[in-house]
C-alpha cells in the first residue's frame, strides 16, 4: 500500500481481498444451488443483496420457508454493522456530491471499509472516489462472478472447503487488523492492543448469551467505548 | 424463481442498501459531535478484531465458545506473515495453503 489514490493504486490494494471473495463467493454459490435456488436467483441476491454472511442467512431461510419479513428482519441484523462502518468512512467523503456518497455506500463492505481504513495511514488521512470506487466496483464484480461460478459447478464440487479458500477471509481479517494496529499512528499501540484484548474478552463471554451476529456488534460497540474510557 | 424468493431478495436488499447508505448523508449533511467521531475512531480495531475472533469460535448458546481448531492453527502462520511480510498478498496465500495443508493432513 502506498500514498497513491488512483485506479491503478486501487486495483493494487484490492487484489488481496478478491482472494477472500473467490472463497466466499464460490462456497455461496455452491451452497444456494445444492439449496435449489436457480442460477437467476443466486446471481440476483449476489448484486442485490451484496453481503455475505447474510446471503448464507437468506438462503437457509428461504430453504426453511420463513416469512419474507422474518428474514429481511434477520438480514438487517446481520448487516447492522454497516452502519457503523458506513458512518465511520462517511467522514471523509463529505466534500462529494450525496449522489457519489449514495454510490461509495451503496457497495461498502466489510473488506472495502477495512482496506479504506488501512489506506487512511498512508495518504494523510484523505481518500477520493476514484480510489474507493475502484476497489469497490473490482470486489462487487469478483463476488457476483465467483457466486455464479460457485453455482455453475456446485454439482461437481462436494468439498470446497478442502482447497482452504474459505480461511482466505479470515487471513484477510487477520491482516487488515495488524496492518491498521502498526500503521495507525493516531493512536498508541498499548491503547489498540488493550481494545484489542477487551473486544476478544468481550466476544468470548457474550457468546454464552447472544447470536454471533448480536455478540459482534455488542462486542464492537463495547470495544468502542472501551477504547474512548481508556484514552480519557 | 418464486414470488416468494424474488420479494425476499429485494427486501434484503433495500434494507442492507439502506444500512449503508443513510449514514453517509447523514454525515454529509450533519457534523458529528466530537464524542461520536472519538467513539468511532475505535471502530476499524474493534470490529477487525470481533470479525476475526468470531472465526475462531464456536458458539454453543448457554455456556462458554469452544475453540475452532482448523482456524486457530491457520491462523499462526498467517499472523507470522503479517510480522514478516506486512504484505496482505502473503498473508492470504499463506492462511489458503495452511488451512488446505491442514485438512490435508487432518490436523485439527
Amino acid at each position: 500500500m502506498n500514498s497513491e489514490l488512483s485506479v491503478k493504486s486501487g486495483l493494487h490494494d484490492v487484489i488481496p481481498t478478491t482472494f477472500g471473495y473467490i472463497g466466499v463467493g464460490l462456497a455461496f454459490g455452491i451452497v444456494s444451488r445444492t439449496s435449489h435456488l436457480s442460477l437467476l436467483a443466486i446471481l440476483l441476491m449476489s448484486l442485490v443483496v451484496y453481503a455475505g454472511s447474510a446471503q448464507f442467512v437468506i438462503t437457509s431461510m428461504l430453504l426453511a420457508g420463513s416469512p419474507i419479513s422474518a428474514i429481511i428482519f434477520s438480514t438487517f441484523l446481520v448487516n447492522a454493522r454497516m452502519i457503523l462502518m458506513s458512518t465511520t468512512i462517511a467522514q471523509y467523503f463529505r466534500r462529494y456530491s450525496s449522489l457519489a456518497n449514495i454510490g461509495v455506500g451503496s457497495l461498502l463492505t466489510d473488506e472495502t471499509f477495512a482496506l479504506g481504513m488501512n489506506k487512511l495511514n498512508y495518504t494523510d488521512h484523505q481518500l477520493n472516489l476514484r480510489w474507493f470506487n475502484t476497489t469497490n466496483i473490482v470486489a462487487y464484480l469478483v463476488w457476483a462472478a465467483a457466486s455464479i461460478t460457485g453455482a455453475l459447478i456446485g454439482n461437481l464440487v462436494t468439498d470446497p472447503k478442502k482447497l482452504g479458500l474459505d480461511f482466505a477471509l479470515v487471513a484477510m481479517f487477520i491482516g487488515l487488523l495488524y496492518l491498521q494496529l502498526i500503521s495507525d499512528r493516531s493512536k498508541k499501540l498499548l491503547t489498540q492492543l488493550t481494545v484489542v484484548i477487551f473486544v476478544v474478552v468481550a466476544l468470548y463471554i457474550l457468546l454464552i448469551f447472544m447470536s454471533a451476529n448480536a455478540a459482534l456488534l455488542v462486542a464492537t460497540l463495547l470495544g468502542c467505548i472501551f477504547g474512548v474510557v481508556i484514552e480519557r | 424463481m418464486t414470488r416468494y424468493i424474488f420479494w425476499t431478495i429485494i427486501g434484503c436488499g433495500i434494507v442492507t442498501v439502506l444500512s449503508r447508505t443513510f449514514p453517509f448523508l447523514l454525515v454529509k449533511n450533519f457534523s458529528l459531535p466530537k464524542w461520536l467521531i472519538h467513539f468511532l475512531s475505535f471502530v476499524p480495531i474493534a470490529i477487525m478484531t470481533a470479525l476475526f475472533v468470531e472465526n475462531l469460535l464456536i458458539p454453543h448458546q448457554g455456556r462458554l465458545p469452544g475453540i475452532d481448531l482448523e482456524n486457530l492453527l491457520a491462523s499462526l502462520p498467517a499472523i507470522l506473515t503479517a510480522i514478516i511480510t506486512k504484505s496482505l498478498l502473503a498473508i492470504v496465500v499463506v492462511g489458503i495453503i495452511a488451512m488446505a495443508l491442514i485438512r490435508f493432513f487432518a490436523l485439527a
